[in-house]
């Protein structure tokens, strides 16, 4: 954290899940988590030293090209076919307050909806400049970005006619381990969104909205690339006015 | 009356069957983006405590073996340190990540990490918690990752005190996150769902 700001570290618990927010386990339209949802009851915890710190990851582990995936799988010269986007956004907590020196890692399908990965049998073509995957650090204000292609939506085999619509994963550390989240990024205005069985796992409405990137018109770059802003919300953490009885303070 | 005022945070969604792309490329054949997976060292020959091996599988509801799930580990040192800004007793060992990441292979399932024994760290009142590792287990059908522990056997009296081990209602499932050890290698496999489930946690 050398390159961070001089604000002390924190190190209060962070303010409980909102499990009624987040999907349930269990959701049968999205058919792979009826064996793989848990039936007991989560055991509940107040955050332990366990939970509160999480590892921390440098900015000099990060490649130049980490954050450019039209050109970080390309060939000299080359770049992924496309349309050409920008996709950026600040990481903050549930306080509003920003998250800096986090890693957060994407990944996604390329703009024919096919990913490169041995499983994957779409028949759409692979594009041989194009890997998929991409990482960057939060600066000192929360903030990450990178260029990609939109990708494509792809059918996959859950009911017989069930498309993605056109996503981006998303993984995002915070400073604590129980901060840890995956999730997805959709595209304004895509009408596959309504349509998903992994989105309509989300039982409220404005928590899918919260997945949901608006074209950035302010920061699309004139005969380059559009831009799409995705800020990302973790768990706020307690202040630790009250919370001296960890053990060695 | 003023506005709370607080977000709402970010909703988790699958990580899906192709989660490799993103975390672990180079396990996936996606050579050349980055140098090496992160999370596949977390000790190297400097590294101070006791050398084990953490190994497992992950079964579904119908016993079928998970063979698409990516592991995270976060542990302290062998001194009881976590390398993290938010540990405040002191400096943890620096040749020592205690974080690890590891995808289940495609083949059998398996997922491994090489890695040290931790020491005890404090539980919130003052209690020693015993020696455990904590697991963060994402896939395809899974829509928020899941956390648990695991604990080791030979500490049966740290265990026996542990606060967290001793707010289990149902003490048989206490050993569902107890490994196996067999020489320097524990095994500690992870029950999705149904008879022997895993405890998960809420933390």
């Amino acid at each position: 954290m050398s390159d961070q700001t001089n604000r002390k570290p924190e190190n209060g618990a962070f303010f409980a899940r909102d499990r009624e927010w987040h999907a349930p386990a269990l959701t049968p339209g999205y058919k792979t988590s009826v064996l793989r949802s848990p039936q007991r009851a989560l055991l509940s915890l107040d955050g332990t030293i366990s939970e509160i710190t999480g590892p921390v990851f440098g900015h000099s582990m990060i490649g130049e090209q980490d954050n450019d995936l039209i050109h970080n799988f390309a060939k000299p010269g080359e770049s992924a076919i496309g349309e050409r986007i920008i996709v950026h956004g600040r990481v903050l907590d549930e306080r509003g307050r920003a998250v800096p020196a986090v890693l957060v890692e994407f990944w996604q399908a390329n703009a024919g909806g096919r990913y490169r990965h041995k499983k994957e049998s779409y028949l759409a073509a692979i594009d041989p400049n194009f890997g998929g995957c991409g990482r960057a650090i939060t600066d000192e204000f929360g903030q990450y970005s990178f260029r990609t292609v939109r990708p494509g939506a792809y059918p996959w085999p859950n009911g017989v006619n069930d498309w993605r619509p056109a996503h981006i994963h998303f993984s995002i550390f915070g400073h604590g381990f129980a901060q840890r989240l995956i999730t997805q990024m959709y595209f304004e205005g895509d009408p596959m969104i309504w349509k998903c069985p992994i989105v309509g796992t989300i039982p409220d409405k404005r928590a899918i909205e919260q997945l949901i990137a608006p074209l950035d018109w302010g920061n699309t770059i004139p005969m380059d690339a559009r831009a799409y802003k995705f800020d990302i919300v973790l768990r706020g953490r307690r202040s630790t006015m009250f919370e001296n009885r960890l053990e060695g303070n | 009356m003023q506005e709370l005022g607080y977000l709402k945070e970010t909703p988790s969604q699958t990580a899906g069957p192709y989660v490799h792309i993103g975390l672990t490329p180079n396990f996936c054949d996606i050579t050349g983006v980055y140098q090496s997976d992160l999370g596949t060292e977390m000790v190297n020959d400097k590294t101070v405590g006791e050398r084990i091996t953490v190994t497992g599988r992950i079964f579904d509801g119908a016993g079928a073996i998970v063979r698409d799930a990516v592991v995270e580990i976060w542990q302290a040192d062998s001194a009881g340190l976590y390398n993290s800004p938010s540990e405040m007793r002191g400096a943890a060992d620096p040749t020592f990540t205690g974080w690890g990441r590891c995808a289940t292979r495609a083949e059998d399932g398996i997922y491994t990490f090489e890695t040290i024994k931790p020491g005890r760290v404090p539980f919130k009142d003052g209690r020693t918690m015993a020696p455990h590792i904590s697991f963060w287990i994402v896939a395809r059908g899974i829509n928020i990752g899941l956390h648990t522990r695991m604990y080791f056997p030979e500490e049966t009296d740290a265990n026996n005190s542990d606060p967290l081990l001793l707010r289990i209602e149902h003490r048989e499932r206490v050993a569902t996150i107890v490994a196996a050890r067999n020489g320097s290698t524990y095994t500690f496999d992870i029950r999705l769902q149904g008879d022997k489930e895993t405890v998960f946690l809420d933390i």
